[in-house]
């Protein structure tokens, strides 16, 4: 009997990063999802500029790589002119919130039916650990090495919170990786948002609270209660849009 | 079809829909405006895509997007705007994906003017984005090569896989002049779109867009197979006007606007007894350096006109290879050169000269 496969979501191959980063799990979850939804095969994904930038060599659908914060301006090119397929983007939260959020802001705002995954985890992986709009106030990074402040830096950016507000979004939810139950409700959201996506209900993000232990200097699993104890404190989990919420 | 009189940006925008354009991306600047206004109109009629942007920038990457989701797409700016759009233009051309953009130039630099200029020679032909890349630059001087130019641009896009500009200025854009929107253009076997990410169901195996590679070796390989096809590019796609040349007494070289206002001044000039020849480059990348083997020894000299304080003579420079001496008259800012200056600068050619 098999008791687990892998997805067929991803391809057969090793990737690149670094033990305990959780890009790993979250490209498993975004590869499940599509093959459960059976949409592999009419999905487009958007690799950003960062850690994930080779993620069109991981999740097994076709690809496109994009400049850094461009993502969702290329994905409402793709959507636009293939209006019956799925597009996704797979972003951090530098590539997202910093340099490409007036490109994610729009396309949030014109309500494309594509949906962003936004993993979050308060640095700049790829680059070496900078400073990222949601790097947390006291912690250090390359370029905040005495600890970001507000004063100097300004203060984290709560990405869910803004697009929670945009009226072209139509699923806005903060799920984490640090533990099994918010595992399984992280992929639970990122179905729902490619769900949604599939019925046309507008512009879906999955802001995901991740980690970075080789940059945070931690060990895996102490990055993942880091990550518990300091970012969910800050970046409180749960829905920030759903068009079809009822009261 | 008989021919119509018509503006210069709506010539463009209907010369695009005719050409099969499926998407347009832009952001609102002048003086190119009316470009997207038409085809917010024209396009969304057939049900094909318009959108405006949130910015330049965000619209040459929606360009990006539709152009590997195997789309024909344009886009429209100017000068500041283009600027703006390098960053995409260089990734479309590392990915080796084909679209049509159109620049109206303006004066600049900064924010500058809005009235005519052709300041951004090197910005289409150099290009500003960064890597060993070409865009294709094509220079019309009239309303019809304009809708003509914009027909085939799209074609030659779509045969080298490689960005195409058209570059023309405010003055293309807002005169008016008849034009058959029905002219045939040259065939071409435009093959089909394998590389087009458009959902593995759609076609064999997996379709990635992408232009990254860490590894110098591929890199490197990647960049070779660049270079060998804009070197076909320069063998194909060449294009000039020349004329009056044989027995010239003088050469004229000018583009776009400028060759128009040259033609009237080689008018005057030949009632004068002065013989003048003309080398108009159409296609910018690649530039016609050939005509000029057609220039006679018994030329006195080559004359380069431009709305800009010389951006295009360099291309002259090494087009003629020192064999003639080398004259410029150009006006910046936004004037635009008089037929009689031209005259002027040919009857006082020693004074003009700027290279001997």
């Amino acid at each position: 009997m098999i008791r687990y496969e892998r997805s067929k979501g991803l391809t057969d191959v090793h990737t690149h990063y670094c033990p305990g980063c959780t890009h790993g799990i979250l490209h498993k979850l975004v590869a499940e999802v599509l093959d459960e939804l059976g949409i592999l095969g009419k999905t487009i994904g958007i690799a950003s500029v960062g850690c994930s930038v080779f993620s069109y060599d991981y999740i097994n659908t076709d690809y496109q790589q994009t400049p850094h914060g461009r993502a969702c301006a290329v994905a409402t090119g793709i959507k636009r002119v293939l209006p019956d397929r799925v597009v996704f983007t797979y972003q951090g939260d530098g590539d997202f919130g910093s340099i490409g959020i007036a490109e994610a802001i729009h396309a949030a705002n014109r309500g494309e039916h594509i949906t962003a995954i936004v993993a979050n985890n308060a640095t700049y992986g790829m680059t070496g650990g900078q400073m990222a709009p949601t790097t947390l106030i006291g912690q250090v990074s390359t370029t905040s090495q005495q600890g970001r402040n507000r004063e100097m830096h300004g203060s984290p950016l709560h990405i869910s919170e803004i697009f929670g507000q945009i009226e072209g979004a139509a699923y806005v939810e903060r799920v984490s990786l640090h533990d099994i139950p918010n595992i399984r409700k992280a992929k639970k959201a990122i179905k729902k948002a490619f769900t949604y996506q599939l019925e046309k209900k507008g512009f879906t993000m999955i802001e995901v609270i991740s980690t970075c232990p080789v940059n945070w200097g931690m060990k895996p699993r102490q990055a993942l209660d880091w990550a518990r104890d300091n970012m969910i404190p800050i970046y409180p989990l749960g829905v920030y849009k759903d068009v079809d919420a009822h009261d | 079809m008989s021919k119509v009189l018509m503006k210069g940006n709506e010539a463009i925008a209907l010369a695009a829909v005719a050409a099969g354009c499926d998407a347009f991306f832009g952001y609102p600047i002048t003086p190119q405006n009316e470009i997207p206004e038409y085809l917010s109109k024209y396009l969304t009629e057939k049900g094909r895509v318009f959108v405006q942007a949130e910015s330049e920038v965000a619209a040459i990457n929606m360009v990006y997007g539709a152009a590997g989701a195997g789309a024909r797409v344009m886009t429209s700016s100017s000068s500041v705007g283009i600027a703006l759009k390098q960053e995409g233009i260089s990734y479309l051309a590392g990915s080796e994906l084909p679209c049509v953009i159109v620049s109206v130039m303006r004066a600049g630099p900064g924010l500058g003017g809005i009235q005519p200029s052709q300041a951004d020679y090197f910005q289409a032909t150099r290009g500003g984005g960064n890597g060993d890349y070409h865009t294709i630059v094509f220079a019309p001087e009239s309303i019809q090569e304009t809708v003509d130019l914009m027909k085939e641009a799209f074609d030659v896009a779509d045969t080298y896989r490689n960005p195409v500009m058209i570059l023309a200025d405010g003055l293309i854009g807002q005169m008016m002049e008849t034009v058959d929107m029905d002219k045939p253009i040259k065939k071409r076997e435009i093959k089909p779109k394998t590389y087009a990410t458009t959902g593995t169901d759609y076609h064999e195996g997996r379709n990635i867009i992408n232009s990254l590679g860490l590894d110098p070796v591929y890199l490197e390989k990647h960049n070779q197979a660049l270079h060998a096809k804009y070197q076909e590019v320069i063998k194909h796609e060449v294009k000039v006007e020349v004329t009056n040349i044989e027995n010239a007494d003088y050469v004229i070289v000018a583009y776009g606007t400028v060759a128009r206002i040259v033609r009237s001044a080689m008018e005057t000039l030949e009632e004068k007894g002065i013989k003048i020849g003309l080398i108009r480059p159409i296609s910018l990348w690649p530039y016609p350096k050939k005509a000029f083997d057609l220039i006679p020894k018994t030329c006195k000299g080559i004359l380069v006109a431009e709305m800009s304080m010389g951006q295009m003579i360099e291309d002259v420079f090494i087009a003629n290879k020192g064999r003639f001496r080398v004259a410029f008259h150009g006006r910046a800012g936004g004037m635009v050169p008089d037929p009689e200056e031209i005259v002027d600068a040919i009857l006082n050619f020693d004074s003009k000269v700027v290279e001997s």
